[in-house]
C-alpha cells in the first residue's frame, strides 16, 4: 500500500519549487538549554516538589534509610501491588509489608489488562525528572517494566532518586534513549474538558505519589 | 506574492458535508450562532479561564521568546526539507519494525485504515481524539464499512453522545457548559449512575466507568500525532486523561495517521516543541500524559504498529507562501481562545474541523477557494485583524498578514485581475499589517481621521480611490481607541 508514496513525494517537491528555493536559515537555539539549579540540588528538589504538589501529587522527600517507610506509607491500604523485575530491595520490603499481595509483571508470563485491573496499586522507579514543568519520565527500564503496569492500576508510586532531578526540559531530553518506550507524566491524569475546570483522575491512575530519596 | 486566488487544485469538489467546508457562508452562519446566547456564555467563560492559565505559565518562563524564535525556525526547515525528512522518518520507524504508508488524499487514508483494522477481524477500534482523523471523517467512513470508532477523550466523547460537531481544536465540547453535559450522559450514556448531577469531577467519573470495559478488550486502536521525529522515527502524543495511554499500549495494533506536515528533524528539537505546546494549549506547564514510541518494543505495547503520513491538500498549501507559513501550526489552539471573533461566534460558525483563526487561513489553503459562492471563501473575513492570535501563536504565524493577503486574492479574483481601490487598499493594508511597528503607526494615524469627520463623527467624503466607498454611504469615524488599545486595557491578564 505504498502506491502514493513516490506521488506525494512528488507533490511536495514540485510544491517546493514553485515557491521558489528556500536558503537553509540556521535555527537559533537561544532558549535556556540548561539551568541555573544543578541536577539533584536542593533547590531542584524544592521545585520539583512545588510543580508536583501544584498538579496534586502527593510528595515525601526522605533520606535513604526511610525508603522503605516511606514507601510503605505511599501504598497505604493498598491490598495488592504490582512489581516490575528489578524494583530494589528497599522498595520491594515496602511493598511486602502489612500482608500486601504482590505481583510480580515477568515478562514470560505478562499480566493481561484485565489482571492488572484488579491491582490496587504500582511501585516503580523512573529514569529523570523535570523540576521546572513537574514531569517524570519512564523509560520501560528494569525498575520501570511495561507501560501498562503503570497505567492500569488506580495508584502510582514512583521513587525518585535526587540525582535524577534535573531542571529543565533540554536537560532531560538529552539523557534520554529515542528508542525506549517513553512516558512522560506530570501529575495523575487529569482532564479540562468540563468548563475547562480541572478534574483529576480520568482514566489513569487517580493518585500519583512521589517518594524522593535524597 | 502571487496574485492568483487560492491554489491550484486537483481534486474537486469536496460534498458539501466534507470535514474542512461547511454549507453555508461564515456571514451567515455567525449570525445564526450569535442568536444563541448560552454558547457565548459558556464560550467567554472557557477562553477567560484558558487565557489567564496561558498567560501565567508564559509568564514564568523568562526564555519564551526565544524558544518561539526556535519553534519557528525549525518549522521553516522542517517546510524546506519536507521530502528529505519524510524519507529519513520513514526508514528509521520502518527498521524499528513499524509500516509506513501514504495516503494522496481523505479516501485513500480511510481506506488504508479500514484495510488494516479489517486485517485484525475487529469490528470495533478505540480512538484518541485526532485532527487529521477528524479532517478526513474517519469515524464515518469506518461506521459505513462496519467497524464501530469509539472516541475516548472526554470531550470528544462529549460531542459523540450529543450526535454535535467539535467546536474547538482541542476543547471539541468547549461550547458546552456542566448542565448540558449532565443532560447529554443521561440520555445518552448506558448505565449512568442514578441522581447524577452536573459536578465536574462526578461527570469525569462516569465517562471513567463507561469507557473502562472497551479500553481493557479492544484489540486496535486508532491515533493521531503531535510530532514525528524524522531522525528517531519517534512518534509522540500529548495528552491529559490517559485515554491516549490506554489507546497506544493496551491493543495490538496501532494505527496512527499523521499530516506530513507534523515532522522536526531530530528528537532534541522536542526540548523546544515540549515547552511551547502544552503552556500554549491549556496553560500548563506540562500536560499530565506524553508517550514517545519509534516502532516496537518487544514484549511492551502494540507489537503491530502503522502510521499513515497524510498529504489531503498539505502539498496544495506548501505550493503557496501563505499555506507554507499555516502548516508550522502545531494546533496548540492559542489563537482561537484570545479571538474575539471566535470567542462570539463560536466553532461551528466556520463549517471546518480547524475554526479560528488559523482555520480561518488553512482550511482554504487545504481545499482550495471555489468562486465567489465556495463557504471556504468568506473564511479570511472571519478575522477582526485584532493581531491577538499572532502575538498568542508559539510557533508565531503571523495569521493577520495571511488573512489580509487571501483577501487582496479573492478581491484580485473577481475583479479579474484588474487592480481596484479596494484591491490597492488591502495591498496597503498587507504592507501596514506586515509589521507591528506600520501597524502602531497606522493606528495612531486613524486619529487624524477624527479630525477630518468633524462633528457629527461621520466622513463623507475621501480621495479617490476610496472614494467610490464614500459615494454611496458614511464612513463611521474611527474610534477614540484603537481595538488594541481598548484589548489591552480591558484584558489586562494577557500581559504574558
Ligand atoms: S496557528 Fe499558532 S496559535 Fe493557532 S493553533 Fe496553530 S500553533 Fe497554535
Amino acid at each position: 500500500m505504498t502506491g502514493s508514496r513516490e506521488a506525494v513525494l512528488g507533490r511536495i517537491r514540485a510544491a517546493l519549487a514553485t515557491a521558489g528555493p528556500v536558503a537553509a536559515q540556521p535555527v537559533p537555539r537561544e532558549y535556556d538549554r540548561r539551568g541555573a539549579l544543578a541536577p539533584g540540588s536542593p533547590e531542584a528538589i524544592e521545585l520539583l516538589v512545588d510543580r508536583l504538589i501544584d498538579y496534586r501529587a502527593e510528595v515525601q522527600v526522605v533520606a535513604p534509610a526511610e525508603v522503605t517507610a516511606a514507601v510503605a506509607r505511599a501504598l497505604g491500604d493498598a491490598a495488592s501491588v504490582v512489581v516490575p523485575r528489578g524494583l530494589p530491595d528497599d522498595v520491594l520490603a515496602a511493598c511486602e509489608q502489612d500482608g500486601r499481595q504482590v505481583v510480580g509483571d515477568l515478562s514470560e508470563i505478562p499480566l493481561t489488562a484485565a489482571q492488572l485491573d484488579g491491582i490496587d496499586a504500582v511501585v516503580t522507579g523512573a529514569r529523570v525528572a523535570i523540576a521546572l514543568s513537574g514531569t517524570i519520565v519512564l523509560d520501560g527500564g528494569p525498575d520501570q517494566g511495561r507501560r501498562a503496569i503503570t497505567l492500569v492500576p488506580d495508584l502510582h508510586v514512583i521513587v525518585l532518586r535526587a540525582d535524577q532531578v534535573v531542571q529543565t526540559v533540554p536537560e532531560a531530553i538529552a539523557l534520554l534513549d529515542p528508542t525506549a518506550p517513553l512516558t512522560m507524566i506530570s501529575g495523575p491524569s487529569a482532564t479540562s474538558d468540563i468548563e475547562l475546570q480541572r478534574v483529576e483522575g480520568v482514566h489513569g491512575p487517580r493518585t500519583l505519589r512521589v517518594v524522593i530519596v535524597g | 506574492m502571487t496574485t492568483f486566488l487560492g491554489v491550484p487544485l486537483r481534486r474537486h469538489a469536496h460534498a458539501p458535508e466534507s470535514p474542512l467546508r461547511g454549507t453555508e457562508s461564515f456571514p451567515q452562519a455567525a449570525r445564526r450562532e450569535l442568536a444563541n446566547p448560552q454558547l457565548r456564555a459558556n464560550l467567554a467563560h472557557a477562553t477567560a479561564t484558558i487565557r489567564a492559565k496561558r498567560a501565567a505559565v508564559v509568564g514564568e518562563l523568562a526564555d519564551w521568546e526565544a524558544l518561539r524564535d526556535s519553534g519557528s525556525a525549525i518549522k521553516a526547515d522542517v517546510m524546506a526539507r519536507l521530502p528529505e525528512l519524510l524519507e529519513q522518518f520513514e526508514a528509521a520507524f520502518t527498521a524499528r519494525g513499524g509500516t509506513v504508508h501514504w495516503a494522496a488524499d481523505a479516501d485513500e487514508a480511510n481506506r488504508i485504515v479500514t484495510e488494516l483494522v479489517r486485517a485484525t477481524g475487529a469490528d470495533e477500534v478505540i480512538k484518541i481524539k485526532s485532527m487529521a482523523t477528524q479532517e478526513i471523517g474517519l469515524n464515518e467512513y469506518l461506521e459505513e464499512q462496519g467497524i464501530a470508532a469509539v472516541e475516548t477523550d472526554l470531550a470528544e466523547l462529549i460531542v459523540q453522545l450529543g450526535h454535535d460537531k467539535p467546536s474547538h481544536i482541542l476543547v471539541p465540547a468547549i461550547h458546552r457548559n456542566r448542565t448540558e453535559i449532565r443532560d447529554i450522559f443521561v440520555s445518552e450514556m448506558t448505565g449512568v449512575v442514578e441522581g447524577l448531577t452536573d459536578d465536574p469531577r462526578e461527570l469525569a467519573m462516569a465517562a471513567r466507568t463507561h469507557l473502562r470495559r472497551k479500553f481493557l478488550s479492544a484489540r486496535v486502536a486508532v491515533s493521531g500525532a503531535n510530532f514525528g521525529i524524522a531522525d528517531t522515527g519517534t512518534l509522540c502524543v500529548v495528552e491529559s486523561e490517559g485515554n491516549g495511554r490506554m489507546c497506544l499500549t493496551l491493543p495490538d495494533t496501532l494505527i496512527t495517521v499523521m499530516g506530513i506536515e507534523k515532522l522536526l528533524p531530530t528528537f532534541a528539537d522536542l526540548e523546544v516543541f515540549l515547552q511551547l505546546l502544552p503552556r500554549s494549549s491549556t496553560g500548563e506547564r506540562m500536560n499530565p500524559y506524553t508517550s514517545l514510541w519509534s516502532g516496537v518494543t518487544p514484549g511492551d505495547g502494540p507489537q503491530d504498529l502503522h502510521v499513515v503520513l497524510l498529504d489531503n491538500g498539505r502539498t496544495n498549501a506548501l505550493a503557496d507562501e501563505v499555506g507554507r507559513a499555516a502548516l508550522h501550526c502545531i494546533r496548540c489552539s492559542a489563537c482561537l481562545n484570545v479571538c474575539p471573533v471566535y470567542e462570539r461566534t463560536g466553532g461551528h460558525a466556520y463549517g471546518s474541523v480547524y475554526p479560528g483563526p488559523i482555520g480561518a487561513v488553512l482550511t482554504p489553503q487545504l481545499t482550495g477557494m471555489q468562486g465567489h459562492d465556495d463557504p471556504n471563501a468568506s473564511l479570511p473575513y472571519a478575522s477582526s485583524l485584532c493581531g491577538a492570535c499572532y502575538d498568542a501563536c508559539p510557533v508565531k504565524i503571523n495569521i493577520p498578514e495571511l488573512l489580509v493577503e487571501l483577501r487582496a486574492r479573492s478581491v484580485d479574483d473577481e475583479r479579474g485581475g484588474m487592480p481596484g481601490g479596494w484591491d490597492a487598499a488591502m495591498k496597503a493594508a498587507s504592507w501596514v499589517m506586515s509589521d507591528p511597528k506600520r501597524f502602531a503607526a497606522a493606528e495612531k494615524g486613524l486619529q487624524l481621521g477624527r479630525i477630518v469627520a468633524g462633528r457629527d463623527r461621520k466622513i463623507s467624503t475621501l480621495p479617490p480611490p476610496l472614494s467610490g466607498w464614500t459615494q454611496s454611504r458614511d464612513l463611521p469615524a474611527p474610534p477614540a481607541q484603537t481595538f488594541r488599545a481598548w484589548w489591552r486595557e480591558t484584558h489586562p491578564e494577557e500581559q504574558a
